[in-house]
């Protein structure tokens, strides 16, 4: 009668062993640190204008769109805390996950996806290394400590952004933006800020290699995994923000 | 109990992926230095049968033995150590694209732990392994290079470089001629019979072509003259091959080339040149 739900279930169960293996090599040797590093260049290094062009956007279009509504309070003046709360609380660690997403998930689904349908992951089992040790968990760990790094960027480039749309359309002062916008922010809203990326960060990675790993069908195969990695790891960051600001709410 | 020299044993080994038997009742057995011939049609079974060898694919049901020991409920770290006994050539090359010819070659020196073990403080060991084993493949020039600088019968070449560094008791092929030339697809076979006759390696080749059988079967390597040459029909063979055929999963034939050709099953003569 659940017949229908055996695939999905399957899927999960087989993402749900491929993530404990990932994570239990964390902490077992051999730990291939060139691969770490290349991957942290490749994640961390390789987003970060994109990363920082999105930020400063944000953090315009948000300046403009609420000064307009707050003016029609007069309190424009309140730019500084609305951008910074909604920047760091929830936009930042978004936008940048989803930029993350749609540039490693998928990255990391297709290499590991083309290595999958040209032997070379059974290759590396029958030479002697483990494919999760050696591909899945050094992707991991980079994407893992450059995703809370490209966040904290991401937002301190939209608050200055947040800041010149006050500036030049409003005439606020530098202290005028800034002291309200730190002051309103708790710790817990910097945990949050934090906890969000480093989660979203083992799901963009996680995602990409499940599909990568799994693909079949040749070359076509790649494309299919590449769209799914990207489309699951984007609908995750949604559902895991929400719970995740559920829980720091009622802290 | 398996016997010591038995190199592989299948006992009635199936493998299914989803509701398609890969493998079905598979049994057969073989000892150092014999060599296999496996034939069949596309989505026989073969490359699955190579794959469950290694370790790569569970059995479903039947029992596994390689180099004596049963390794039909081993689990992956335990394969490892007995993976590092083997050699393959993989179908597609399975040469990694992000590392040079020479790195690929020394992977699994490096990183098998047995042999690696063995290598350690003796850097310049790995090295001169590297270049021999290119050098059996007349590929030393190509030290530098990415497989993608490189023809099809080139990385085919690299590979075998790649599965023979490590001087294994078994090898496997898994079709190496394959979408080759037929000049370049005899130097390859002619490389498979350089390397079991001088180092009396166990060897299973999976193809489609039966002249790949007919060589296996009936020429040798001389050292002396560095030749490949017909084998003296006159009495004992010095290697024995076996010859497989698969359908659908199933061993449908196991026997000597003459048995082959004898054969009056309509599939099986397809395979009999």
């Amino acid at each position: 009668m659940f017949d229908f739900l055996k695939g999905p279930v399957q899927v999960f169960q087989d993402f749900i062993i491929l993530s404990g293996r990932a994570l239990g090599n964390v902490f077992r040797s051999p730990h291939y640190v060139d691969d770490i590093l290349i991957q942290m260049d490749t994640i961390g290094v390789g987003s970060l204008l994109i990363v920082m062009f999105i930020g400063l956007f944000s953090g315009l279009i948000m300046g403009s769109q609420m000064a307009r509504a707050l003016a029609t309070y007069g309190a424009q003046g309140q730019i500084g805390p609305i951008v910074s709360i909604t920047l760091i609380r929830e936009l930042g660690p978004v936008l940048v996950a989803l930029l993350v997403a749609g540039r490693n998930a998928s990255g990391i689904a297709s290499e590991l996806g083309s290595m999958k349908v040209t032997e070379q992951i059974d290759a590396m089992r029958a030479l002697g290394t483990d494919p999760i040790q050696k591909l899945v968990t050094p992707r991991l760990i980079a994407t893992a400590v450059t995703l809370p790094l490209l966040t904290i960027i991401a937002d301190f480039i939209g608050l200055i952004g947040g800041y010149m749309v006050a500036n030049l359309k409003f005439d606020i002062r530098f202290s005028q933006y800034f002291t309200p916008a730190w002051q309103i922010l708790e710790y817990n809203d910097v945990v949050q800020g934090l906890v969000k990326p480093f989660s979203f960060a083992i799901i963009v990675a996680l995602v990409g290699c499940f599909y990568g790993m799994r693909t079949t069908g040749g070359t076509e195969g790649v494309g299919r995994s590449v769209t799914k990695a990207v489309v699951v790891s984007s609908i995750w960051i949604f559902v895991v923000t929400f719970f995740i600001g559920q829980i720091f709410i009622n802290l | 109990m398996a016997e010591d020299s038995t190199v592989v044993r299948f006992e009635d080994v199936s493998v299914s992926f989803g509701d398609t038997k890969a493998l079905d009742h598979v049994s057969f057995e073989m000892r150092a230095g014999d060599s296999r011939v496996i034939l069949g049609a596309s989505g026989s079974g073969k490359t699955t049968l190579l794959k469950t060898a290694l370790g790569l694919v569970k059995a479903d049901s039947g029992r596994l033995y390689v180099f004596g020991e049963d390794v039909t409920n081993l689990k992956e770290s335990g394969w490892f150590d007995i993976r590092a006994k083997m050699g393959v050539l993989f179908q597609e090359g399975g040469l990694f694209d992000s590392m040079t010819i020479a790195e690929n070659v020394a992977y699994p020196l490096l990183n098998q732990r047995v042999l690696s073990r063995s290598l350690q403080n003796q850097d310049g060991n790995v090295d001169y392994k590297v270049r021999e084993a290119l050098r059996f493949v007349e590929l030393e020039q190509t030290l530098d290079k990415y497989p993608s600088e490189l023809s099809g019968g080139m990385r085919r070449r690299v590979g075998i470089a790649r599965a023979i560094v490590t001087e294994p008791p078994l090898l496997l092929y898994d079709s190496p001629t394959a979408g080759l030339d037929p000049i370049t697809a005899n130097t390859i076979v002619n490389l498979i019979l350089k390397e079991r006759d001088l180092r009396n390696a166990a060897s299973i080749l999976v193809t489609h072509r039966p002249q790949d059988g007919h060589l296996m079967a009936n020429f040798r390597y001389n050292p002396s003259s560095g030749q490949i040459e017909a084998a003296p029909q006159n009495g004992e063979q010095p290697v024995k091959t076996e010859f497989f055929v698969m359908k659908e999963g199933r061993l449908v034939f196991a026997g000597p080339q003459r048995e082959l050709k004898a054969s009056q099953d309509s599939y099986v003569k397809k395979f009999a040149k």
